[in-house]
């Protein structure tokens, strides 16, 4: 099956800053990916001209489409939730699912309506009466009735308790995701989605510094816990990153050779977040 | 189709207040205050002993009226129908400037542009359902809201003389409720046309404007009106000053008022002649109010109107929450 997304140098220039540099990648269907990178560093950016919000130079296709040309078509096959609270204030729960009923042609109003069964939204309830949590909520429930090929989630659970943030992403993946749907994710909760994505792209300062599937991600980087006496050694490997805890070492290696590290200590795979903080080293400075 | 009828009814739901609770409630005071004024008059009138036609004496003044006298008394019964609708049309020239000027920039503010971003829906549809929420939505309810009102003042000053002796139905068969509900109804068309540049014009700085719409909207025309003003430019046209005042500032941003076109066209002079000549309302009346049509100034303004809107469409595209 052909690429879901095929972006190639892609820029953007704003006022002052350069928010993507000639970037370029694709994203195959099937996948769940997620956009890591500091604030700043054009994650936004990156889904506003994915998602037709925003113009651009380079070339963008989308499931077929041109989002600076065909945004409306577009929108039938991609779904979206910026971070949370952009249900308008003023619209009820009743109002948004009739609406997006009528105007959506891939939306199934059952499958809406189960989903909000299993919250405590009352039909004629607004927006404005709600927390964030179950703005959330009504959201996913209007997304996961709509079968889209694309859906993009740009910081969905940004200021949610650990419940609605958990249930966030468990429902999706057991209510939504399938072979056939591709899910981009941006958020800085990294450990929350460590476990359900299947690629992982880094970027920063407008550049993608690192996309790769989560496999090969295993198999370049490997963590290993060195003790003190041979902590030089390990250092003349060219570590990406060095940090102490307990009194031993642990380095970074990016595509080192396994059998050579295991000689030093014990080696493991490194948690996402461990990787993106030694990328991103110096990013503020 | 479908979806430009729930893109309208969108707009009917969030702004229900101004379309809808605004003329109702206008409607609702304006009824209030003329049986208030009934009341007063009634009991001052009991307490001093004064009669309003000495009750009697009214019913007889009435059966002895020729039809010249009764025709009189039918215009004045609609002119306290068209009162009603009066002080509606500037409530609703209000509700429409302030509703065209938030229209694509409240949901920029909040960020809800997001979410219906994120729906199959072009941003010409969504223009295209605003121009037709401010022109035809909004005025078609206070010209329903105003013909009942106007229709319950006739029956509240016809229930009122008929407490002195004048027969109710009679008195009312001498106004003519379905006249006026024909040349209300049959204003909007040209309320449209007229609307169009103020409209265009409120809609592009909704849509342009990062802060401020209204300010913006009424500045811009104001100072170069200042402007211009100051160092005599029009001159340059052998124009007066007064000129673009009246057809730029004027006309753009105060046409959202219905009337405006009858009162400022070029038929203006026309309607204070016909006024003085003969004061039953006939300038209220489609054959004399769609002589506007005949108008450069109208056919001017529409074609203006559809580029302003062309732009507005075009900066909903581009703008996005930033």
């Amino acid at each position: 099956m052909s690429a879901v997304i095929t972006a190639s140098g892609l820029s953007k220039r704003y006022k002052t800053s350069l928010a993507l540099d000639n970037v370029s990648f694709q994203i195959a269907p099937g996948r769940i990916v997620g956009l890591i990178g500091p604030n700043g560093a054009g994650k936004t950016t990156a889904l506003k001209a994915i998602l037709g919000l925003t113009d651009f130079t380079g070339s963008l296709n989308v499931l077929g489409f041109d989002p600076r040309k065909q945004r409306d078509k577009l929108m039938g096959e991609v779904c979206f939730i910026a971070d949370v609270a952009v249900l308008p204030r003023w619209i009820r729960v009743r109002e948004v699912v009739d609406f997006v009923a009528n105007v959506h042609p891939r939306f199934d109003r059952k499958k809406c309506e189960a989903f909000l069964a299993r919250t405590k939204l009352q039909p004629g309830q607004r927006v404005r009466q709600m927390s964030k949590g179950m703005i959330v909520q009504l959201h996913l429930a209007l997304v996961m009735a709509i079968d889209a090929k694309l859906l993009i989630l740009d910081e969905p659970t940004l200021g949610l308790d650990i419940l609605y943030r958990k249930q966030f992403y468990q429902n999706l993946l057991e209510d939504y995701f399938d072979e056939n749907k591709t899910i981009i994710v941006t958020t800085h909760q990294v450990e929350e989605v460590e476990h359900i994505l299947t690629d992982l792209m880094f970027i920063r300062d407008g550049k993608i510094v690192l996309d790769a599937d989560m496999d090969a991600v295993g198999e370049r980087f490997i963590e290993v816990m060195v003790n003190a006496d041979k902590a030089d050694a390990a250092r003349q490997l060219k570590p990406l990153d060095e940090r102490q805890v307990f009194g031993k070492s642990i380095f970074l290696f990016d595509g080192a050779n396994r059998a050579t590290l295991e000689q030093l200590g014990e080696t493991r795979r490194p948690s996402i977040s461990d990787l993106f903080v030694a990328t991103m080293k110096g990013t503020y400075a | 189709m479908k979806t430009f009828y729930w893109l309208v009814k969108r707009e009917f739901w969030e702004h229900r207040g101004g379309f809808f609770w605004a003329p109702i409630i206008t409607g609702g005071v304006f009824l209030l205050l003329n049986i208030m004024g009934i009341i007063t008059a009634e009991v001052l009138g009991a307490s001093h002993g004064i009669h309003f036609g000495a009750s009697s004496g009214l019913h007889s003044v009435m059966t002895d009226m020729d039809a010249g006298d009764m025709s009189k008394v039918g215009f004045a019964l609609d002119i306290a129908m068209y009162s009603a609708m009066a002080l509606l049309t500037v409530v609703l020239g209000f509700v429409v400037f302030f509703y065209c000027l938030g229209a694509l920039y409240d949901d920029r503010r909040d960020r809800s542009i997001l979410f219906w971003k994120s729906l199959p829906i072009s941003d010409t549809s969504t223009v295209l359902s605003k121009i037709v929420s401010a022109t035809v939505l909004a005025p078609v309810i206070a010209v329903i809201v105003g013909i009942v009102v106007g229709m319950l003042q006739l029956l509240i000053l016809a229930i009122t003389l008929s407490f002195h002796g004048v027969n109710v139905w009679h008195l009312l068969l001498m106004a003519h409720p379905f006249r006026i509900m024909v040349n209300l109804i049959g204003y909007i068309p040209l309320y449209v046309l007229w609307a169009l540049p103020s409209v265009g014009w409120l809609l592009l700085c909704s849509a342009w404007a990062r802060n401020k719409p209204f300010l913006w909207a009424v500045a811009l025309p104001v100072a170069t009106g200042l402007v211009i003003s100051w160092f005599g430019l029009m001159g340059l046209f052998n124009l007066p000053t007064t000129w673009f005042w009246k057809n730029v500032v004027q006309r753009g941003l105060f046409s959202t008022f219905p009337g405006t076109g009858s009162l400022f066209g070029t038929n203006g002079e026309s309607i204070a002649h016909n006024v003085a000549d003969n004061p039953n309302m006939d300038f209220m009346d489609l054959t004399n109010t769609y002589q506007l049509l005949a108008s450069p100034n109208l056919w001017i303004g529409v074609v203006i109107g559809c580029g302003l809107l062309a732009g507005a469409i075009w900066f909903r595209r581009w703008r996005d929450d930033s």
